[in-house]
């Protein structure tokens, strides 16, 4: 156990001293989030009906969406370490199995603040402010990073069973990119046709941006916020066994 | 264990994937110290064999096992003991040279300063000390598979395996890799090496186990080797095609073999190569035979394939990559 938390904080390492020298991942966490919240509020903004202004109602939606496509980095890396030998090279080293996912997994959480950071910020700037006390902001912090993380699992199983990183990419987004839009991430559930609206009620997406939007506009919870968290551990529970199962029979066949 | 006893022990491995049969009832040993190279062409079984012994992959059948331990049933124990380095030059391009060497020698369970130090002490052997604090990326190819050789020796592992560790390289970066393995073989480490090379297994192998379509077909030291193949060989162009009569004579006394001639160019092998063509030029001008050009040529993995199998080491796709397409 020792030697799992000891060796997956040595690959976390590994991937944020890399970070800075790939620069071109960075714009990805940075310029594009603040590009897709500024088309939305000015844009879209204007022609969409909510029951609180458009830039609150969208700042959190948008926050989920872009923390649970944080895990690109997890796939894309760890696509380019299995074509490059890496993980052949670890597979042959004493270190705990689940490490090499463990640790990719984890940097992402950085990534993800870095972004969650750069994304609040530009909401403020557009006049997005927080409704409710301090506990239920960082409960909210808690809560994204919680959902970033385990899409990172889905993502790091999506890595390792794509044959290019390009796929990896190309899977992702069609896995998870209509998720995110048939929800409440941008728009009203009610103002969608019936049959999306059954999905989007149990959407985890929609689950969990309306767990933000009551833990950071202080909106009627129901159970949203523990759902949402269930959601979470639900898809770390399914998709980090599946991952390290792939791991560990990389490159048999 | 005594010297003696075998560090690497592997009776009947097989391994398919699908319907292309990689390894099919191999059995070795490689005595502790020494180097053994596995010689065949692509495709041959090599790098599978090496990802079994290295427990990247699964037999099929068969047993194998390093120093005493079993690929399969003690693996973990087995992983500390090993290093691996492959023709994929395995180094995290955005690491520089000296973070690749402590993340791994750290992933081994050395402490962060036994790590860098030994690192340290590697980059300086392998003539990679300016480049220590440069991500990978700058590196030339050679650079890199002597960075990735030097990943797999941080935590001084006894037994080592090596596949294709020169294949792409200029033939400048081959002969400094050559060295940096010499050394190594030097201080005692038993070595696996893989290649389709025969001056490399030559050089640096204490004995040579030929592969090929996965079943070993010989054995044994280089020179023996070169006996069955028929060590070097000498060729002769003649001034004139009605000299060769008098040339095979001339040159039939150097040769366990009777010359063959082949219009103006005979060809013979020839037992030693120290004097040869001095006393085969002498033989030549003593018969008065004029000879345009004359010289010896080494024994080349064709000449081996040629005599061992009747076929040449031909080209062929490896069989775990034509399974995973």
């Amino acid at each position: 156990m020792r030697r799992l938390v000891t060796d997956t904080l040595i690959i976390a390492e590994r991937n944020l001293i890399r970070l800075p020298r790939a620069p071109e991942l960075l714009l990805a966490f940075t310029v594009q989030p603040i590009m897709f919240v500024l088309l939305f509020r000015y844009v879209f903004g204007g022609a969409i009906k909510t029951p609180i202004p458009y830039v609150e109602f969208l700042i959190p939606g948008m926050i989920v969406q872009n923390i649970a496509f944080g895990g690109f980095v997890t796939a894309i890396g760890l696509n380019e370490d299995v074509h490059k030998g890496l993980i052949d090279r670890f597979r042959s080293l004493p270190m705990a199995r689940p490490a090499v996912l463990a640790g990719r997994t984890l940097s992402d959480i950085v990534t993800n603040t870095l972004s969650m950071g750069v994304l609040v910020g530009t909401g403020v700037i557009i006049g997005f402010s927080f409704q409710s006390d301090v506990a239920h902001v960082l409960a909210g912090v808690a809560l994204l990073l919680l959902f970033g993380y385990a899409f990172s699992w889905f993502f790091a199983w999506i890595g390792l069973l794509v044959s290019s990183p390009e796929s990896a990419n190309s899977v992702g987004f069609i896995a998870v990119f209509p998720l995110t839009f048939i929800s409440s991430a941008f728009v009203p559930v009610a103002s969608m046709p019936t049959v999306l609206q059954d999905f989007a009620k149990v959407n985890p997406f929609t689950i969990t941006v309306d767990a933000m939007r009551s833990l950071w506009l202080g909106l009627p919870a129901g159970n949203n916020v523990w759902e949402a968290v269930l959601w979470s551990l639900a898809i770390v529970a399914v998709f980090a066994p599946l991952a390290v199962a792939r791991y560990r029979r990389q490159g048999r066949s | 264990m005594s010297s003696d006893d075998p560090a690497i022990t592997v009776r009947g491995l097989e391994k398919s994937f699908g319907e292309v049969r990689a390894l099919c009832g191999v059995d070795l040993d490689v005595v502790g110290g020494t180097v053994l190279g596995l010689l065949g062409p692509n495709g041959a079984g090599k790098t599978t064999f090496v990802r079994i012994l290295t427990t990247l992959l699964p037999a099929d059948a068969g047993t194998a096992s390093v120093l005493g331990l079993d690929v399969k049933r003690d693996a973990a124990e087995l992983r500390k003991r090993i290093g691996l380095a492959g023709q994929y030059a395995a180094v995290d391009e955005n690491l520089t040279g000296l973070e690749n060497l402590v993340m791994v020698g750290r992933l081994y369970g050395m402490t962060r300063g036994a790590a860098t130090s030994r690192g340290r002490e590697l980059l300086s052997n392998f003539d990679l000390e300016d480049a220590a604090r440069r991500p990978v990326k700058t590196y030339s190819g050679g650079m890199r598979r002597r960075l990735d050789l030097a990943a797999a020796l941080v935590a001084k592992p006894p037994v080592l395996f090596l596949d294709e560790p020169t294949t792409g390289l200029d033939p400048r970066s081959r002969l400094g890799m050559w060295a940096v393995i010499e050394d190594l073989v030097s201080e005692g480490t038993t070595v696996l090496l893989t290649t389709q090379y025969l001056d490399e297994a030559d050089r640096l192998a204490d004995s040579i186990a030929v592969i090929d379509h996965g079943r070993l077909i010989a054995e044994g030291t280089s020179d023996e080797l070169k006996d069955r193949v028929g060590g070097e060989r000498l060729e002769v162009r003649l001034e004139e095609e009605g000299g060769a009569e008098a040339a095979v004579r001339a040159l039939a006394p150097m040769s366990d073999e009777t010359p063959v001639a082949e219009g103006s160019l005979v060809r013979v092998s020839v037992r030693r190569r120290s004097g040869t063509i001095v006393e085969a030029v002498r033989r030549l001008s003593d018969a008065g035979v004029d000879v345009d050009d004359l010289a010896l040529r080494r024994p080349t993995l064709d000449d081996v394939f040629l005599t061992l199998t009747g076929h040449a080491a031909e080209e062929r796709a490896d069989p775990e990559e034509a399974a995973a397409a």
